[in-house]
């Protein structure tokens, strides 16, 4: 690849599709949506397939002081270049998605979509934290247009909560950003990686990055926001909102919190432990009592990302590895869930799960899309959601026996409210005409659910695929938490003081 | 020798009285038909000030060869970019002017002449060095508005601003001279740099503190800061619009300069005596600015409340006292000029099939949809006030935050970053109101010319390709700021 700036490249083709989606009529406007996702799919992949794994932290690195204060300097680590993958598959999906379900203003939606992608992927790829704070903030403009006009009957207070909740937690952290760039002097991520805060300092900044990132997240109680703006959203802003940007907070706690302030991680691990547990226990049984599919989904993100953050504050290895695998996983499988949800919506233009029921009969290729989904949420082995919850509670395990015990009940009440979400749509007698005479999914539907079928049938039985890229980073991230690490109340008799074989282990018996 | 020297440092001031007064006469023996001549002859006056201006804000120009009669006027960076910025928001100010007031019959030789004086005006009270020279040059400045917020004169509400501005206006300038005669009676000296050394000789004296803090509240009558801010939203919606943009741009980054002059250059060495009556006008101007936004359903007065808001971002630059807070002050001016500008030009294209001017949000319910260009500038100037990256107005606030950490204001920034949620609140309503709610199809008359390019390079420079200038904004601003004598 030698010097071409792949990374900027990706940016850019977005960016000038959204400028000429911008311009376009409606029919012109989805082809120069499509096209371009699709560019920066395989711009991804050929990412991918050039990314060294176990070579440099830091690779296809771009830096070229075009700001005062801060530079525009861009490179990834394995970390990122997983949720760069994540956010080109979606994309292409998302567009997909909105093929004929959006007949209004299409040029400012696809525009809309393509800003999201350029700005997402910055995010994940900026390598001054200024910089990624400027994506990081910036992604509110086109999410709250996408909410806002083309979103549901409530759109409207759904956006201005949005906005408003999200801006909130996140000026803090600017300011937060700030003191960090005036006391180590630098902008640049990798060097405040390495810089050592004074513990006190830790306290107040990491609590100033929380607040935006738990938002993000969204963690318990701050995430009243995710529900409305779900349901009010249109389907392929559900997807690119459940897919990747609540990723965005659980990216910023590896990348900022736990590097940059490790005492200070540790120090407020039981405060992450405890809104985790509260997050998965009762976020799970509130989307028990949905009767509005988006929302019972919405819900359970949440409950997903209470086991994310377990696992991110769980101080090893196991623990880290699981958090990135469910991000990656709930990314495709709750994106998937949304489109199951729109594929009926569109023919039925309700969410209320009671006008739905024994669909499996006149839609069966749907059904077992969904039931596939579904099964993945909950983790059954096989799928990407076994992973993903396997490795993070055992991570979570060995720092805290109780937060591992009460996090593992979220897996049950999670096949609790998903079969018996299942059950009500798919199942049972067919008691709406409507419903029955629905027709099964179209080729356009199959290609968006097969291509997200396949990735978390192989995330699920091959996890090293996905691992392999993350593992040196985690590894690098592990050792710098190892001092700071609070003594687990798992005793281990045997296997204390090597973590990293451990997780070779474990990365090979998947 | 002196002198010459001293007229050769006033030049682009010179510029500005002569051919004012040579249009003075125009208008007088010309009438109302040569508006339009006279108004392209003061853009040519004020593009050559400009001109002449310019160089020595790159240059950086500092130190005794910038002073003019003997410590009166001070030709220096710091006051020259001031001075870019008031010469170029008052040629927007002309450029927009003519189909405005044409519409109303009301498109008078002076209106060009009067934008001019107070031009003039304010380029005397950015370079002033001395209480007296302040003076004037605020006072010629405030004539002229006063009559400019009046100008639609068979227009009640003009007439009615006209007159508040100048009531209040005239109590702001008299409780100024009385700082200025105690500050006088206190230290011994009208010039800043004699108030200075009497400062910096020992504790401050009560009558001194008093001369300080009413120069300050005068002053901060100029800058509409919050508690001194009631007329801004009458005054604002009252004037004519042309007469408003003007308002919200050239005569607040006069005033917020000289400001910065008097705090820093007269006063520097008690910067904590002056620093939490900044701080607090800073953060009640953000709150009270955006709170009082809230309800608002005339544009114009909404934008009022908006320049509120931002006066109290461009003081907590001042706040910092420090060189940084002062170029933090001076880019973010940069921007808030662009802005506003912006803003307003898009107003003034808001007009219904017979050419009235609109200026409600039901109005521009629904804008997207039947002028979606008009729309997106306007989304672009509304998330870049209320500070969302990746647009220019997050930068400035940048800036300022970043100067105000510096200086260890921590809680000053929090709270101002806080507060700045709530601005974004109103600005959101703008969008909202642009592009969620159902077109109401008024604004259907054509958009003038002048208007559009006005509003399309305001756009530009508030983009993320604003950006790229950041660079050589701030290397110009910090080189203003440094030519400050900053005290310790």
């Amino acid at each position: 690849m030698g010097g071409f700036p792949i990374l900027s490249a990706m940016l850019l083709v977005p960016l000038v599709g959204a400028i000429a989606c911008l311009f376009s009529e409606a029919k012109t406007a989805r082809m120069i949506a499509l096209i371009a996702t699709l560019v920066d799919l395989v711009l991804g992949i050929v990412l991918w397939m050039n990314f060294d794994v176990g070579g440099a932290q830091w690779q296809f690195t771009e830096r070229a002081a075009l700001f005062a204060g801060f530079d525009y300097a861009l490179g990834i680590d394995g970390i990122a270049l997983m949720l760069i993958m994540l956010s080109v598959f979606l994309m292409p999906v998302c567009i997909g998605a909105s093929w004929t379900s959006i007949t209004k203003r299409v040029g400012e939606y696809m525009a809309a979509f393509l800003l999201m992608e350029v700005l997402m992927i910055g995010v994940f790829a900026a390598q001054d934290i200024l910089l990624f704070y400027i994506f990081f903030e910036a992604g509110l403009i086109p999410m709250y247009l996408i909410i806002g006009i083309w979103g549901g009957d409530n759109r409207i207070y759904a956006s201005y909560k949005f906005f408003l909740y999200t801006l909130l937690g996140s000026v803090v952290m600017l300011i937060a950003i700030l003191w960090m760039v005036i006391e180590s002097g630098t902008t640049s991520v990798p060097a405040l990686m390495v810089y050592d805060f004074p513990p006190e300092a830790q306290t107040w900044l990491w609590l100033a990055f929380f607040a935006s990132f738990a938002v993000k997240m969204p963690m318990w109680p701050v995430h009243t926001w995710l529900p409305d703006a779900h349901v009010q959203a249109p389907t392929a802003g559900s997807v690119i909102l459940a897919g990747v940007l609540l990723k965005l907070g659980g990216y910023g706690m590896i990348r900022f919190s736990l590097p940059m302030f490790p005492d200070a991680s540790a120090q407020f691990m039981w405060l992450i432990f405890a809104l985790s547990m509260i997050a998965v226990v009762v976020t799970s049984l509130i989307a028990l009592v949905q009767h509005d599919m988006k929302k019972l989904i919405a819900y359970s993100s949440v409950a997903h990302m209470g086991i994310v953050t377990a696992g991110l504050f769980a101080f090893n290895v196991q623990g880290l590895e699981g958090a990135m695998v469910m991000m990656l996983s709930h990314g495709l499988v709750s994106a998937a869930l949304f489109l199951c949800v729109g594929v009926i919506y569109d023919r039925l233009h309700t969410r209320e799960i009671s006008r739905y029921g024994g669909i499996a009969i006149n839609m069966p290729a749907y059904a077992t899309i969904f039931l596939f989904f579904t099964m993945a949420s909950i983790g059954l082995p096989g799928t990407s959601g076994f992973v993903a919850e396997f490795l993070s509670l055992a991570g979570v395990y060995q720092a805290s026996s109780w937060a591992a015990f009460v996090c593992t009940t979220g897996i049950i009440l999670g096949a609790a409210y998903m079969l018996y979400l299942y059950r009500r749509v798919a199942f049972g007698p067919q008691v709406n005409e409507d419903a029955a005479a629905m027709p099964d999914i179209s080729i356009r539907e199959y290609l968006l659910l097969v291509p997200i079928v396949l990735a978390t049938l192989w995330m699920g039985v091959y996890p090293e695929s996905f691992l392999a890229p993350m593992r040196q980073d985690i590894a690098v991230l592990d050792a710098r938490l190892a001092s700071a690490a609070p003594q687990g109340d798992a005793h281990f008799e045997m296997g204390k003081g090597t973590p990293a074989e451990e997780a070779h282990a474990e990365g090979e018996a998947h | 020798m002196e002198l010459s020297y001293s007229l050769g440092l006033v030049l682009p001031e010179l510029i500005l009285s002569l051919s004012g007064l040579v249009m003075l006469l125009f208008a007088a023996w010309g009438g109302d038909r040569l508006s339009s001549a006279i108004s392209i002859a003061c853009c040519v006056a004020l593009g050559a000030a400009f001109a002449l201006t310019a160089p020595g804000v790159c240059a950086g120009a500092s130190g005794p060869a910038t002073v003019a009669f003997f410590g009166q006027f001070s030709a220096d960076a710091y006051g020259g970019m001031a001075k870019l910025m008031i010469y170029a928001a008052s040629g927007a100010a002309l450029i927009v002017a003519p189909r405005y007031f044409e519409r109303l019959g009301e498109m008078r030789a002076e209106y060009p002449v009067l934008i001019l004086f107070a031009a003039l005006g304010m380029s005397i009270m950015v370079s002033a060095t001395d209480l007296l020279t302040l003076y004037i040059g605020l006072e010629l400045n405030s004539l002229a508005s006063y009559v400019l917020a009046s100008f639609l004169r068979s227009n009640e509400k003009s007439a009615e601003a006209g007159l508040k501005y100048f009531v209040l206006g005239a109590l702001a300038s008299g409780i100024l001279l009385f700082g200025m005669s105690l500050t006088y009676g206190f230290t011994g000296g009208t010039s800043f740099a004699g108030i200075q050394a009497a400062a910096a000789a020992g504790p401050m004296s009560t009558g001194m503190l008093f001369g300080l803090i009413f120069v300050l509240a005068g002053l901060a009558f100029k800058i509409s800061a919050v508690p001194f801010h009631m007329w801004t939203p009458d005054v604002y919606e009252g004037s004519p619009t042309p007469v408003t943009m003007f308002f919200a741009s050239a005569p607040k980054v006069a005033a917020v300069v000289l400001l910065g002059r008097v705090a820093v250059e007269a006063f520097g060495a008690q910067a904590d005596a002056w620093r939490q009556v900044v701080i607090f006008a800073a953060i009640a101007s953000i709150v009270v600015g955006a709170l009082g936004a809230i309800g608002q359903k005339n544009l114009k007065r909404l934008l009022a409340y908006s320049s509120i808001n931002n006066v109290g971002f461009l003081l907590i630059g001042l706040a910092a006292a420090t060189q940084a807070g002062l170029a933090a002050m001076l880019v973010y001016l940069a921007i808030y000029v662009v802005m506003t500008v912006g803003s307003f030009s898009a107003l003034l294209m808001l007009r219904d099939s017979e050419g009235n001017q609109l200026e409600t949000f039901a109005d521009i319910s629904g804008l997207s949809t039947t002028r979606p260009a008009l729309a997106w500038c306007l989304l672009l100037i509304m998330f870049s006030l209320a500070g969302i990256p990746p647009l220019m107005g997050f930068w400035g606030k940048l800036v300022v935050f970043w100067s105000a950490v510096e200086a260890n204001l921590l809680a000053l920034a929090v709270l101002g970053m806080a507060a700045s949620v709530i601005g974004a609140f109103y600005y959101l309503k703008f969008v909202k109101v642009m592009f969620f709610d159902e077109p109401a199809d008024r604004v259907t008359g054509k958009a003038d010319g002048a208007n559009w390019v006005l509003l399309a390079v305001c756009a530009v420079l508030i983009s993320p390709i604003g950006y790229l200038l950041t660079n050589w904004l701030v290397s110009i601003a910090n080189t203003a700021a440094g030519s400050l004598p900053l005290a310790g």
